[in-house]
Order: structure tokens, then C-alpha cells, then sequence
């Protein structure tokens, strides 16, 4: 009696490289996770050994809200808290602005150590001119930036934001974006983050500590 | 009989008090919104709500702006995306409170900047109860609440931020 094809019923197989893609896929995912992992763990006052401080932060070109250039150089020589939205969003933008500013405050002298720069994700609307207004009602010292889509786009991938239109059913758009406030030190290295849910106090008392 | 007439006098009452929880006017207390920056196009408004008998806040208008909607903020891994949404559940005898970090009442193309100490009326419409007007307080920018809350833990109650 000839025996059957197939006397027993096997699992189907994967082709080795789909086992092998499967594996390289799952240490990507894990290795993003530990570096996400160090990118939020409080950083204290360090930076030295973090893979991070090199990894955030980067080379962009754009022009504050008075029309003047500014780049990445023009960061350096105090800390700045970096933070990407835009003007059309009324819920967390004006208040991590707010709390910012309101952080500084509390700052004394060292405010002057201290900036606040404001990217704008949203250049089709937000022009220096409407940048200018906006950020001169929350009383911190905050460079307000935009310029083309590409010098945006530039700025966002330097910090890894994440950044996208989502448009609304009657023709507008809204913004979706990272909202991550970024601690970069006087030499332009990141340092740690905020996020929009820390208090000013909070942010104060982090602040006090890094400026020592 | 006046031990008859007390009783009577208790039954009304208590009628009358079922027949205003069946008819189930929304409490709405504490409507207040951001002054906004500059000239900025949008703005929000917040509002707490409370439904004897529950109900559902579906539409919202206001002549301050060319456009009102309800809103989701919530944060998805550390990104911020605001939504429409089609109304908020009113669930009976439960406080629903719209503030920065949840719901909000989303104000677009605004006929003139919202300042502080001003205010204007915004109209709820309720799925069950009807359409009413309340009168809207401007903060501060950046307020976090009503009645000159400074800047706060944000997070809304009825809206659990993802992390």
C-alpha cells in the first residue's frame, strides 16, 4: 500500500525569512523601547552617556516671529524648552505656553539662563505675523519659528515630532502632533522632556535643579 | 384633617419633584473659556453638566464664533489629536465636567479675540431636554477652571488621557 502524501498533518511552515524577519522586526520594536525608555527616564543634570543627547535635537533653518533667520546655532549658550504645535489649537498648546512661561517666573535671575522656542507645525497658517501676536500674550521669552513646509518638516525630524493634518469635515484641518516639551542645554544637547501635564511648579522645580 | 393634608401636601412634592426629574433640566454650571492669544482664529470653552435624568449634549453654537463643535483632546503616545465628536453621555446624576486636557467646547473662526472679564452666550443643545443658553465667562489665557483657577494638573475626569 503507497503511502498517503501526507500521512500526518503538519503545521504549514514559514519560509526561513519570514522567521528571520519576524526576529529582526521584534528587536527593532525592543530596541526603540529602551531608547524610548532612556529618552523619558529623568535625566537629572547629565547628559554624558545618554544615546539620546545626540539623537534629539539637530540642524534646522526657520525664521522667528519677527521675520529674522534662526537655526539650530542660535539655540546655544542657554537652556531652551522646545516645544512644537500651532495656533490653532486651543487646549494644549496655550497651556503648555502657558505653564512655561509661568515656570520661568518662578526662575528669579536665572530666568535669563532660560528660553522658551515655540515650532510652529502649521506654516500655512502660522506666519510670523500670527506668530507674533500669539506668543506675546503668554509673557515668557518665547521665539516663536516657522518657515516652509520642508524647513518644518526639517525642524520636526531633528527632534523626532511626529506631526500630522487631519482634516475636518468642513474643509478645515486640524493638527495631530507630538506634544513633548524638549530640555535642551546650553550646548544644544537634549536633556529631558516635559510633557503637557506637568504642572509650572513641577517644571520650576526641575528647572531650579538643572540650572544648579 | 391636617395630618392628611401635611401627607397630601408631602405626595404633591414629592410629584412635583419626580415631574421635574422626568422633564430633566441639565445643570450646567461653570461655562467658561480661554482668552486667546493674539488674534488666534480658535478658542475653547468648558462647561460642567449634570442630568438628573441623564441626557446627551449634542451641538453647540454661540454667535462669539463662525463655528462651535465638540471636541476630544487626548494624548496617544505622547501625540496631541483633537476630534469632533457627536455629543457627550450624560449619565443620570453623574458630573460631567469639559476642561483642558478632555472634552471642549471647540470655538472656530471667533468674530473677535476673546478677552479676559468678557463673555458671551453659547447655546447647548441636549438630546432630551432642548436647546440651552448659558453665558460664557473668559479667563485668562491659559487658565486652567472657572473663576480665575491658576494653571493646574491637567486631565479630564470624564476624559482619561492615554499615556
Amino acid at each position: 500500500m503507497a503511502r498517503s502524501p501526507n500521512p500526518t498533518p503538519t503545521k504549514p511552515r514559514l519560509p526561513p525569512f519570514v522567521l528571520l524577519a519576524t526576529v529582526f522586526a521584534g528587536l527593532l520594536v525592543l530596541a526603540a523601547g529602551l531608547l524610548i525608555g532612556l529618552a523619558f527616564r529623568d535625566q537629572g543634570k547629565g547628559v554624558a552617556g545618554n544615546p539620546l543627547s545626540a539623537a534629539i535635537g539637530g540642524k534646522f533653518s526657520l525664521v522667528d516671529q519677527n521675520g529674522k533667520p534662526f537655526t539650530d546655532a542660535d539655540l546655544k549658550g542657554k537652556w531652551q524648552l522646545v516645544f512644537f504645535g500651532y495656533t490653532h489649537c486651543p487646549d494644549v498648546c496655550p497651556t503648555a505656553l502657558n505653564d512655561l512661561s509661568l515656570a520661568l517666573d518662578q526662575l528669579g535671575a536665572k530666568q535669563k539662563d532660560v528660553g522658551i522656542v515655540f515650532i510652529s507645525v502649521d506654516p500655512e497658517r502660522d506666519t510670523p505675523t500670527v506668530l507674533k501676536s500669539y506668543v506675546e500674550s503668554f509673557g515668557g521669552p518665547i521665539e516663536a519659528l516657522t518657515g516652509s513646509s520642508d524647513q518644518v518638516a526639517e525642524a520636526a525630524k531633528a527632534y523626532r515630532v511626529y506631526f500630522a493634518k487631519h482634516p475636518r469635515a468642513d474643509g478645515g484641518y486640524d493638527m495631530d502632533h507630538s506634544a513633548l516639551i524638549y530640555i535642551m542645554d546650553p550646548k544644544g544637547r537634549f536633556t529631558g522632556t516635559f510633557t503637557p501635564d506637568d504642572t509650572s511648579d513641577k517644571m520650576a522645580t526641575r528647572l531650579k535643579k538643572l540650572l544648579g | 384633617m391636617p395630618s392628611k393634608l401635611l401627607a397630601l401636601g408631602a405626595g404633591l412634592t414629592l410629584l412635583s419633584a419626580a415631574a421635574l426629574a422626568q422633564g430633566g433640566a441639565v445643570e450646567v454650571t461653570n461655562a467658561w473659556a480661554r482668552a486667546t492669544p493674539g488674534n488666534a482664529q480658535a478658542g475653547a470653552a468648558y462647561v460642567t453638566l449634570q442630568a438628573p435624568a441623564g441626557d446627551r449634549l449634542t451641538g453647540v453654537s454661540t454667535p462669539a464664533a463662525q463655528k462651535a463643535e465638540i471636541h476630544s483632546m487626548t494624548m496617544d503616545g505622547g501625540v496631541m489629536k483633537m476630534r469632533q465628536v457627536e455629543g457627550v453621555d450624560l449619565p443620570a446624576g453623574t458630573v460631567v465636567t469639559l476642561k483642558p486636557g478632555g472634552y471642549h467646547i471647540m470655538l472656530m473662526g471667533l468674530t473677535q479675540p476673546l478677552q479676559p472679564g468678557q463673555s458671551f452666550p453659547l447655546t447647548l443643545d441636549f438630546a432630551k431636554s432642548g436647546p440651552r443658553e448659558v453665558n460664557v465667562t473668559v479667563e485668562k489665557v491659559g487658565a486652567m477652571g472657572p473663576g480665575g483657577q491658576g494653571s493646574g494638573e491637567m486631565g479630564g475626569a470624564s476624559m482619561p488621557m492615554h499615556h
